[in-house]
């Protein structure tokens, strides 16, 4: 794997006006959906995004390709600020940059045949139209497994995997290098799930592709990541390469997030770790370390303070400041997995 | 549907292509199945042929009066008999309903332009222009429209586009609300997020995306706005600010008619008829097309 950037997120925020009145509207609040968000991804590896519904990981993914405007931050893209870009260049920019969608049902306009939706693209930036197009349409339906004559049908006669499949190509259309996958198999059958992922798979290998890969499903982030990214109530929380973050994780967070994850083995029995309390509003996040509302080993300066995010391992981040005190806990443990980790 | 369809399935398709149903195939299935809207819309179909032929069908004009003849009972001679001028009543009904049709259906296109327009802009943008173009509609539905309609019709000289223009000024509120409402659900569907993070333009997301799919009610409200307008350019002329006689329309023949009810109801009669079929059956082709059309109908 090359060891380039090829997306940089720095300090990234998203706040919705919360607003009041009728002509004259006055801002009353914001909910702060993505609240300082870092992380890079490196070309042709994979970057999951997880956490809990709200956590604002989709308003990260639409912001980076600017389909939110941004509130504060940076995002570069090969070199390029996405948000200083204008009208044109923007729209050179997104045929690098293309994204999946979770709903299968409401990504597809259902008034468009599916030569219409993988060839449109092809038209909105004159690489092909008419014969020419339709080829390249047959081409791509074919990369994603389904067959060329369905050109002319439209997406309700298609099942909710092929319809995903029907999305990969629209994307693929104008070959991208970053594709951001916004739960793409989350609302399909679990017999799908691994057909599309291995679809990602392929076509990320033939095509040289990046993938950020937003979900909640931490055995399909897992199987298809290089790092993870853990977020929380708009922040990140936790980054580490996949395996170091799921078996040593650091963050409380993180630990109970993980303890979540179902063994398919009935004899196995497993502590979990349930967290006391609902998320926090984000109109109104808890004042220094956002989990503290809920993590079992808060002490009195994370009420306070904001921890930041901290390499406690090569490669490995994490914002909290109980993790010295984790360390204690279980020095040998650490010890251990750190003399691997620097292998 | 089937979710969990591994593969295609594979029908007997010939080779080439398949053809998939739009969804307005889709429509046009189901309403085949609603025979009142069917009847409807038959009977409007005659009645627009019967309008643009009216020439081929009666050997009168409509402005030629037959002096020894006048307010003649139903006869072989003037099968719908005749006014007090002496005019073909068949005739005229005949070339009113060119008139009346017109009137119809020209409100209701425009009407549905310019609500769809309105209506488009103010759910795409938002913000104050939306705020801006709500509450001139607002407005607008709270303007008692008769009065005004009246007043407006009297100075807009009794032509078909003064008329036109008036009916369409008060007629476009309910489209443009009804667009608005979809353009905003639409909007936020990841079909237009995909449009637009491939780069579509504003103008491509509204008119490839938006709007087709916000088309279904605009159809329907635009059906049974004809049905309205027709009945609307009856009042008009009833009370003599609409079409202004020697060209005939429903209206104005039933205003000359009243003086006779007495001693020739069929004067009043067959306009009144042709008015109450037509709005009729505009109203159950409306009511087929709002079924064929709802989205909430699986396929």
């Amino acid at each position: 794997m090359q060891d380039e950037t090829i997306l940089e997120v720095r300090n990234l925020k998203k706040y919705f006006p919360i607003t009041k009145g009728f002509i004259f509207q006055r801002q009353v609040g914001a909910v702060k959906a993505v609240d300082g968000v870092s992380f890079t991804i490196r070309r042709g590896e994979t970057l999951g995004l997880v956490g809990e519904s709200g956590c604002g990981k989709t308003t990260t993914g639409r912001v980076i390709l600017r389909l939110q405007e941004p509130t504060a931050g940076e995002v570069i893209f090969e070199g390029k600020n996405v948000f200083a870009l204008n009208k044109e260049e923007l729209r050179r920019m997104r045929r690098d940059m293309q994204i999946i969608f979770q709903d299968p049902y409401s990504s597809l306009n259902p008034r468009m045949t599916v030569g219409d939706i993988v060839g449109e693209p092809l038209e909105i930036h004159n690489i092909a139209r008419g014969r020419e197009k339709l080829r390249r349409v047959q081409e791509l339906l074919e990369v994603v497994g389904l067959s060329p004559y369905h050109v002319n049908r439209y997406p309700h006669e298609f099942s909710g995997g092929q319809r995903q499949r029907i999305g990969i190509a629209r994307a693929l259309a104008l070959n991208p290098k970053l594709i951001i996958c916004d739960e793409p198999v989350s609302a399909l059958d679990v017999s799908i799930q691994a057909q599309i992922l291995n679809l990602l798979e392929d076509l990320q290998k033939e095509f040289k592709l990046t993938y950020l890969f937003i979900a909640h499903d931490l055995s399909v982030v897992r199987h298809i990541s290089d790092r993870v990214a853990v977020m929380y109530l708009g922040k990140i929380v936790e980054l580490a390469p996949t395996d170091q973050l799921f078996e040593n994780p650091q963050h409380p967070y993180t630990e109970a997030l993980l303890s979540a994850v179902p063994i398919p083995d009935p004899e196995v029995k497993r502590e979990r770790i349930i967290l006391p309390g609902d998320v926090p509003s984000p109109v109104n996040p808890p004042p220094g370390c956002r989990f503290h509302t809920r993590c079992l080993y808060a002490r009195d300066q994370c009420r306070v303070e904001e921890p930041p995010l901290e390499e406690v391992a090569p490669g490995h981040y994490a914002a909290c400041w109980v993790l010295p005190f984790k360390t204690q806990r279980s020095k040998a443990a650490v010890i251990k997995k750190e003399a691997g980790a620097r292998e | 549907m089937a979710r969990n369809a591994v593969a295609i399935p594979e029908r007997a398709v010939p080779a080439g292509v398949a053809v998939g149903q739009s969804y307005w195939q889709i429509a046009w299935r189901r309403f085949k199945h609603h025979r009142v809207a069917l009847l409807g819309g038959a009977v409007i179909l005659l009645f627009l042929l019967l309008a643009i032929f009216a020439p081929y069908l009666t050997p009168y004009s409509f402005e030629q009066i037959d002096l020894l003849n006048r307010k003649a009972p139903p006869s072989l001679k003037h099968l719908l008999g005749t006014d007090d001028l002496g005019h073909d009543v068949l005739t005229r009904l005949l070339y009113a309903g060119r008139i009346s049709l017109t009137v119809g259906f020209s409100a209701a296109l425009t009407s549905a332009f310019f609500g769809t327009l309105i209506g488009g802009l103010a759910g795409f943008y938002g913000r104050w222009l939306d705020n801006v173009l709500m509450r001139i509609t607002d407005i607008m539905l709270s303007i008692p429209d008769l009065p005004v309609i009246i007043i407006l019709a009297r100075y807009m000289g009794g032509s078909v586009v003064g008329i036109v223009f008036v009916l369409t000024l008060f007629a476009w509120m309910g489209t443009a609300r009804l667009v608005r409402g979809e353009i905003l659900k639409l909007r936020n569907q990841d079909f237009t997020e995909a449009a637009r993070a491939m780069g579509a333009s504003d103008v491509r997301i509204l008119v490839r995306h938006l709007i087709p799919n916000a088309l279904a009610p605009v159809i329907v409200a635009a059906t049974l706005t004809v049905g309205s307008a027709i009945l609307l350019e009856a009042a008009l002329s009833f009370l003599g600010v609409g079409i202004q006689p020697p060209t005939p329309s429903w209206g104005n023949m039933l205003q000359n008619a009243q003086d006779f009810i007495w001693t020739a109801p069929w004067l009043a009669v067959w306009p009144g008829a042709m008015i109450f079929l037509t709005v009729l059956c505009f109203n159950f082709l409306g009511d087929g097309l709002r079924d064929a059309l709802d989205p909430r109908l699986k396929v």
